[in-house]
């Protein structure tokens, strides 16, 4: 008895629902199997990994803290990736919002102290999307792969980064260390509630998300988008411009990783240091398409990846796992995304010997 | 010819090695139809395995096999779900980038700061004790000499043997080989593990020769810059050796320029080759038709048999 590949007329939409389902289900059987390989107890590691850290309200919390970039991200990035727009460069975008967000917050006189926050949001939005414009500049004006120069231009910033706060940046009573100084108070966001370190970057992550649904879902301007990048020729037979749905694409993506800078440097870090983000940029295209490039999927697969950041430093903690264990989970878990992906379109077909 | 021209000639081939082995193989990857965004993931996984024998001493030449194997096993995954689940080439191509990423940082864990004796210079006897020639030509280690060759070997295979005229109708046109008998999927599968081995392999010379310690992430995006040579390259062999030595001499020249201070910061010097690469991007880019006419026609297609 043997198999074939039929595609199906129609997507199915219980499988569209089931993929990312089936997908974190498999990558839990991997990812014991992959702790009981190495050695570990698979059901206690996996419990140490996906739930503990989440059994406290300070754990959970925590997890909130580590969600909002990637949803914020996402959500950003998911305008692109359905406009067809491969911006994979928003570890740069978000590093150069964050740079931005910090140069305002360090260096602007007292008298807009005020206004400071919602300068350095503005600050962070435009240093992203500036970042992110180069790659829409030179792929409409010139042709160029923005796959490959987003990704440059994420090399790029790190090294920015990294002279800022070894160079002029570098805060002079800092012992030496390779950070800035302190954000003034009026530059740093407050925690909702003082026991936990999370913000008021949770309601913008909802913002964003609201705001990704009613443009996708209701708007005619994402409509527009995503027939800018699933067909070119037919946008412009329709007065669609395939430019612009370049444009739009990479610098809503840039301009969203811009503001988790933002967030990141006001919030959590409070200051510049080398390494800011543990590829925040990066694992926001998994929950982009984790969560079918949609709101509400992209709000329960931020939650997920976030989980396994935070699972990842929880086992090291109490098993004295590696924390690179935490991207092993995420590449597997878009491996099995995509593997799963298949029956939305396709189903296999039985065949009989005597029917071929 | 002074001691400095000379390091500079020699470095460059060496810095071009590993970006030359992980480009010729994608090469024959995208010339098959598959684009395997993946190289930076696989020249990780190589580096780690590579690294992880020698230090356990495992010795060198065992050590260059498994980080080709390793290469090919990662690579075998992303062939796996492109080729049978029909997987978008892009996406599975990230996830290979991040997963390899991460697995080899976990391999490598602990072993960074163990020091491992790298790969030695082939003993050529009296042509490395030619004035001038010697130093130039013949000290160099067995891995730059099989860069080298790769180049007009993969030329003649690709464009004058049977099997590369097969792998370039698979590229140009997967029904008509389909309907000529020729199974696609295979010869894919085959190419992609080609340059998943080959990728490994650069990994390994990264770790084993070219460094000989293992850091995290320590490909640096070569990787990402190997991809962009093979556009870059217009998928020819001979263009990818002369884009290879060009960033392999950006490489040398930068780090040449920050061992004597110039009055610049070591940061815009480390980025050189991350510019380089966007700006040689623009420039290739530039051409239309001729990048039309030379893009494999099926190039991140999947391909499904109707029969």
């Amino acid at each position: 008895m043997s198999y074939r590949i039929e595609p199906r007329r129609n997507a199915s939409a219980l499988a569209n629902l089931l993929a990312p389902v089936i997908a974190v289900a498999l990558t839990l059987l991997f990812g014991g199997a992959l702790f009981a390989v190495l050695g570990y107890p698979p059901i206690e590691t996996l419990t140490a990994f996906f739930i503990r850290p989440v059994s406290s309200m300070y754990g959970f919390t925590e997890l909130l803290v580590k969600a909002v970039p990637l949803i914020i991200i996402a959500a950003g990035l998911s305008v692109g990736f359905r406009a067809n727009v491969w911006n994979i460069g928003a570890e740069g975008q978000l590093t150069m919002g964050a740079i931005a967000a910090t140069g305002v917050g360090l260096f602007a006189p007292e008298a807009l102290y005020p206004m400071l926050l919602p300068l350095m949001f503005v600050a962070g939005l435009v240093g992203g999307a500036a970042w992110a414009g180069i790659a829409a500049l030179l792929r409409t004006k010139l042709n160029t792969n923005e796959i490959l120069v987003t990704l440059m231009l994420t090399y790029i910033a790190g090294l920015f980064l990294s002279f800022l706060v070894r160079g002029p940046w570098r805060d002079p009573n800092g012992y030496n260390f390779p950070q800035t100084a302190l954000l003034p108070y009026e530059g740093m966001l407050e925690p909702l509630d003082p026991m936990y370190r999370v913000t008021a970057s949770v309601v913008f992550a909802l913002i964003a998300l609201v705001a990704l649904w009613v443009v996708t879902a209701r708007s005619f301007a994402g409509y527009r988008l995503s027939v800018g990048g699933a067909a070119p020729r037919a946008a412009r037979y329709a007065g669609f411009s395939e430019k612009g749905a370049i444009w739009v694409g990479l610098l809503t993506g840039g301009a969203a990783a811009g503001i988790a800078g933002f967030y990141e440097a006001a919030g959590p870090l409070g200051q510049l240091s080398a390494v800011i983000s543990p590829g925040y940029g990066f694992a926001a295209i998994i929950v982009a398409f984790v969560g079918r490039l949609s709101a509400p999927g992209i709000l329960l697969g931020g939650l997920f990846l976030a989980l396994t950041y935070v699972g990842g430093e929880s086992v090291q903690m109490s098993h004295g796992i590696p924390s690179p264990i935490t991207r092993v989970f995420q590449g597997l878990l878009l491996f099995l995304l995509l593997a799963s992906e298949f029956f939305v379109s396709y189903r296999l077909v039985r065949t009989g010997r005597a029917a071929a | 010819m002074s001691e400095l021209a000379i390091s500079i000639f020699t470095g460059t081939l060496i810095a071009a090695t590993p970006l030359l082995l992980a480009a010729l193989g994608e090469l024959v990857v995208e010339k098959s139809g598959v684009l395997n965004l993946g190289i930076e993931g696989m020249m990780l996984i190589g580096a780690a395995a590579g690294f992880l024998v020698a230090v356990q001493g495992g010795g060198l030449l065992p050590a260059f096999a498994v980080a080709a194997l390793a290469g090919a096993v990662a690579a075998a995954l992303f062939g796996v779900l492109t080729l049978l689940f029909l997987t978008n080439q892009y996406a599975a191509g990230l996830a290979l980038a991040i997963f390899g990423s991460g697995v080899s940082a976990t391999l490598g864990v602990g072993f960074g700061s163990q020091p491992i004796e790298a790969l030695a210079p082939l003993n050529l006897g009296p042509l490395a004790d030619l004035p001038l020639l010697g130093p130039l030509l013949f000290r160099f280690d067995i891995m730059v000499y099989l860069g080298l060759a790769l180049v007009p070997v993969t030329w003649w295979w690709l464009n004058r043997s049977r099997a590369g005229l097969v792998l370039r109708v698979v590229g140009e046109a997967p029904g008509n080989a389909h309907a000529l008998g020729y199974n696609v999927l295979r010869i894919r599968f085959l190419a992609i593990l080609w340059g998943g081995a080959l990728a490994g392999l650069a990994g390994g010379y990264l770790s084993l020769a070219y460094t000989a310690i293992w850091v995290e992430n320590m490909t640096a995006g070569r990787g990402w810059i190997a991809l962009s040579l093979v556009v870059f390259a217009t998928w020819r062999p001979f263009r990818v050796l002369a884009g290879a030595v060009l960033f392999g001499g950006v490489t040398i020249l930068q780090l040449h320029g920050q061992i004597l201070g110039l009055p610049v910061p070591s940061e815009a010097l480390s980025a050189a080759p991350y510019v380089a690469t966007i700006l040689v991007l623009v420039v290739i880019s530039q051409n239309r038709a001729r990048m039309a006419l030379d893009v494999p026609l099926s190039l991140g297609k999947p391909f499904r048999a109707r029969d």
